[in-house]
């Protein structure tokens, strides 16, 4: 399956060239650039790892996207995301965040239903790894 | 008692005896007053009978919506009266009424009503004084409240929104863009089976939020309980197939308060983000669904129904930015706020002032955008505007433009309503959505070239290519009826 988390995953995956558009614009709302790497895409899972800290000082695209070539190097399988982080009032979060790199094989979701009272249900989801398919 | 006020008045004796005297002579008109900065402040639109002067008409709202009756009584003595009146201290003509206009003529009548005078953290108290008894009030033909200032002092009294736009988009993982949404259609009729299936092709297909129509509740057709349930197996089915947060807003709407609690619950069990509520409830019952969601972790949607009896006629009644306004305080995190280009009322003006009003840490006073008094929120969180009604994918950079990014786009038909199916149709809309996002940000002029925008992501995607060649020319292009009094003046260039 084909996650769409992210900012722009209904879109052909971004080129390098687009990449850098979007961090320049970020850099110029006065945004600050962080790099962030997981195997595991479950919506809830909110921490990805962070590759170092947010590149508060780093003005320039080019500093950005060498971390990202670092990053994907070390972790060409994994999925990486940008985000960009505004420290205004009135927002202090995250104002931009999209996919930069997928692993070659996507997980997938597994929905478990447990079935409670009357006919109600309480979900969760389960993510399945490409090596654990067709186990259970 | 100030000297200044005192003059504007009858003298005391006179002022006291038994008796009827003009509204402004029993100290409801001073010129002279300065508002405090802990007045709530009140923008009236007045339209006086023939005969009655504008400053006497503005003295009698004054007085009915704080302390008057129509008589004098020495009750008033036994208060500190002076402090209890509310002040009407301006009357401006309004620009364009007035003879040699279309319009007879109107006034802006500015209220200062003194802090004490309102209950903390009660929209029922605020406008049972402000909109009480006055808009029934014989003297005046027509009267419409255009514009509030709360104080800071006011503001914290009340909650705010339970989640606000920036938890929001934490608790959804959702950033950089509109978020997309729908309504179910057929709105009434569907059994909670097929419901469920237009709820999930939608999710599926790339929305993130579908929702009950304002008068779905719990009808012969689908009882609550089970569209409840049918909705939350679409929206975690669509979950794990998309790996995103989706959401359904749950009409909890009911005739008590205890059903909708009980509807409400049942939402949580079944692990809802989000639920709904109509304006219809009432404002009581609005500030109690905004406390449980907080309590919760739940967003809440507000449907403004019913509003346009009272907001749509530029004469008398309600702008919906005061609406806008009370309804941040009373604490709802999304509210239906207009969409410039769809099918219901929106003047691009008006609706600038009402996002503006919704979204801003500070709203700052416009006149060009209605938008009378400077309005500090004191961290109060940010109401999420929704925009629905007639909207489609060939209008997206027209609705970027106009709306910003922080807002709910719900395309209904725009979506079901697709020739390939609902889910193709939720995928055009967010292919759209996410390619004028990014030309956008890598400074594309998208309210030029947005429709070769739309082409060039309709090449590779032909659910959009279905979605430009059914609506390509649908657009609603009436003259709106509550439209803002002042205009840029062109200043010559030098």
């Amino acid at each position: 399956m084909r996650i769409t988390q992210g900012t722009f995953s209904f879109l052909p995956d971004l080129t390098d060239d687009q990449i850098r558009a979007q961090i320049n614009y970020a850099l110029n709302q006065g945004w600050a650039i962080s790099l962030e790497y997981t195997d595991d895409p479950h919506p809830r899972n909110t921490y990805w790892e962070m590759w170092g800290l947010p590149m508060f000082d780093v003005r320039d695209a080019a500093g950005v996207m060498y971390e990202l070539y670092a990053c994907r190097k070390m972790h060409p399988n994994e999925y990486i995301r940008v985000n960009a982080f505004d420290a205004t009032r009135g927002f202090e979060t995250v104002r931009l965040s999209f996919l930069v790199n997928r692993p070659k094989e996507e997980p997938e979701f597994r929905l478990v239903r447990s079935e409670g009272p009357g006919r109600s249900i309480r979900y969760s989801l389960q993510t399945v790894f490409p090596g654990e398919r067709g186990l259970s | 008692m100030n000297t200044a006020v005192a003059a504007k008045q009858a003298p005391t004796r006179k002022r006291y005896d038994a008796g009827v005297l003009k509204y402004r002579e029993m100290g409801y008109w001073q010129p002279d007053y300065q508002p405090q900065d802990t007045d709530v402040i009140a923008l009236f639109r007045i339209t006086p009978q023939d005969g009655v002067e504008p400053e006497e008409a503005a003295a009698a709202v004054a007085g009915e919506s704080s302390t008057a009756t129509w008589t004098v009584v020495w009750t008033d003595r036994l208060t500190a009266c002076d402090k209890y009146r509310a002040k009407a201290y301006r009357v401006d003509p309004v620009p364009n009424t007035g003879p040699g206009t279309r319009t007879e003529q109107q006034y802006f009548a500015y209220i200062a009503y003194e802090l004490d005078l309102f209950e903390e953290g009660s929209i029922a108290n605020l406008t049972a004084s402000i909109i009480g008894n006055v808009f029934g009030f014989k003297p005046l033909k027509a009267l419409r409240l255009e514009d509030m200032r709360i104080p800071v002092a006011y503001v914290k009294t009340f909650q705010g929104p339970a989640t606000g736009i920036v938890v929001e988009r934490e608790r959804l993982d959702k950033f950089g863009r509109p978020l997309l949404g729908a309504t179910t259609k057929p709105k009434l009729g569907l059994s909670g089976r097929n419901y469920g299936r237009v709820v999930y092709e939608a999710l599926r297909g790339g929305l993130d939020f579908v929702k009950d129509d304002e008068n779905i509740n719990s009808q012969p057709f689908m009882h609550w309980r089970d569209r409840f349930l049918f909705c939350m197996e679409a929206v975690n089915k669509a979950s794990a197939a998309t790996g995103e947060v989706k959401g359904h807003y749950l009409n909890v709407t009911a005739a008590t308060m205890e059903d909708m609690y009980e509807r409400a619950e049942f939402a949580k069990e079944l692990g809802s983000v989000i639920i709904m509520i109509d304006l219809v409830i009432g404002y009581t019952a609005i500030q109690s669904m905004a406390k449980w969601a907080r309590r919760n972790d739940m967003i809440l949607h507000l449907h403004r129904a019913g509003h346009g009896t009272y907001t749509r006629q530029k004469n008398h009644g309600i702008a919906f930015r005061v609406i806008a306004k009370w309804m941040r305080l009373a604490g709802v995190d999304h509210i239906h706020a207009g969409t410039v280009v769809g099918k219901l009322e929106g003047d691009p003006n008006v609706i600038a002032g009402i996002y503006d009003t919704l979204r801003e840490p500070v709203t700052r006073a416009s006149l060009m955008h209605g938008v009378f008094f400077d309005q500090d929120w004191a961290g109060l969180r940010k109401v999420m505007p929704v925009a629905s009604g007639g909207i489609h994918a060939g209008q997206m950079h027209q609705l970027l433009h106009y709306l910003g990014e922080d807002v709910v786009l719900q395309f209904g038909g725009g979506t079901i309503g697709h020739p390939h199916g609902i889910a193709q149709g939720a995928q055009a809309n967010r292919v759209a959505l996410e390619a004028i996002v990014q030309a956008r940000n890598e400074g594309v002029d998208i309210w030029n070239e947005g429709p070769q925008i739309l082409e060039r992501a309709a090449r590779w995607c032909s659910p959009l290519r279905a979605a430009l060649d059914t609506w390509r020319d649908v657009t609603f292009n009436y003259t709106s009826t509550d439209t803002v009094d002042f205009v840029p003046t062109p200043t010559e260039a030098v």
